[in-house]
């Protein structure tokens, strides 16, 4: 394919050098995953297969493997050595991501522990 | 383009630039990643503000989980006739690629409809984003993915009529990718905002 030109890299998103059976064949094997994914995350905490304290865990698990999925197969990130620069950038788009998130709750979480009591009804007033 | 072949015998720090349409890929990928951190901060402010109801409702109360799934479903499977699109792409079939474009857009704009839905029907019942600090970062979270969804549409649209006036020259195919992988990554997203706002809303 013409993304190809022996530069070592890949574009994110390039399926590389399959024919387009190959490739549907992806895309359905990518929806078939993820609605399965999807499926068993909408499921899950109605059949009660999980022990109920550990629902949001599994949620987060089925939400974290579903978007693996959209990455490898709608997004063609693979471990190859020409997507190394698209892995490297998403590792750190994931570190920034995970550091907002972990960092945000946990200080908040500290910040509401640390309160007076009653200091919070007056804020809100 | 056809000329220059894949060549393991030269070191890469010597094979020149990236073709642009590597390069073109590479430099939007960075901004969706950016655009990931963005929404990481709509989600922190979120989780912190999920409590703060201010008697009003929470968000088991206005989790409509049957239209949720109901989205989820028509925006999985725009991301999938989105894939299909880009097979035509690399094929160069005009009508299936308009057709799986004009798939995906009718998919996007059910998303839309049932989104918009939802906001009209919470705004409503007088739960709107100023009733409280969570419903706040609820509308502005969900809402934030609605307007990415929205600007996707716009540009999907012009790469339809794009394709259709310049057929399918390397700038308008490296546009088409780019708006390709945008639709992708909003997919992405939106496993995120149905997993943390609503399901665990719902359940946790």
């Amino acid at each position: 394919m013409s993304d190809r030109q022996g530069s070592g890299h890949t574009a994110p998103g390039n399926s590389g050098d399959r024919s387009p059976r190959a490739a549907l064949i992806g895309y359905l094997v990518g929806l078939a995953l993820s609605v399965l994914l999807t499926a068993a995350a909408f499921c899950l905490p109605l059949l009660g297969i999980v022990w109920g304290p550990a629902v949001p865990v599994a949620l987060i698990a089925l939400a974290a493997a579903q978007m693996g999925v959209h990455l490898v197969f709608f997004l063609h990130i693979t471990t190859g050595p020409d997507n190394a620069n698209n892995v490297l950038a998403l590792a750190l788009g994931a570190l920034i991501v995970g550091l907002v998130l972990v960092g945000s709750i946990w200080i908040m979480a500290h910040l509401n522990d640390t309160m007076m009591p009653g200091m919070l009804e007056q804020m809100q007033r | 383009m056809t000329a220059a072949t894949v060549r393991p015998d030269v070191p890469i720090s010597e094979r020149g630039p990236a073709p642009k349409s590597i390069v073109i890929a590479y430099g939007f990928w960075i901004f969706l990643l950016s655009d990931f951190v963005l929404f990481s901060g709509f989600f922190a402010s979120y989780a912190v503000l999920g409590s703060a109801t201010a008697g009003g409702p929470d968000a088991k109360a206005i989790a409509d989980l049957p239209l949720v799934s109901g989205e989820t479903a028509v925006l999985l499977l725009s991301s999938f006739t989105c894939g299909l699109a880009g097979i035509a792409l690399n094929a160069r079939h005009a009508r299936g690629f308009q057709v799986a474009m004009a798939a995906t857009a009718l998919l996007g704009g059910m998303f839309l409809l049932l989104e918009v839905g939802e906001f009209a029907r919470l705004i409503g019942d007088g739960h709107g984003p100023q009733r409280s600090a969570f419903l706040s970062a609820f509308f502005a979270l969900v809402g934030c993915h609605g307007v990415h969804v929205t600007l996707g549409l716009l540009w999907l649209t012009t790469m339809m009529a794009q394709v259709w006036a310049k057929g399918f020259r390397e700038d308008v195919r490296r546009r088409t990718l780019c708006f390709m992988l945008f639709w992708h990554a909003l997919d992405i997203v939106w496993i995120g905002v149905f997993t943390i706002v609503y399901l665990l809303g719902a359940y946790a």
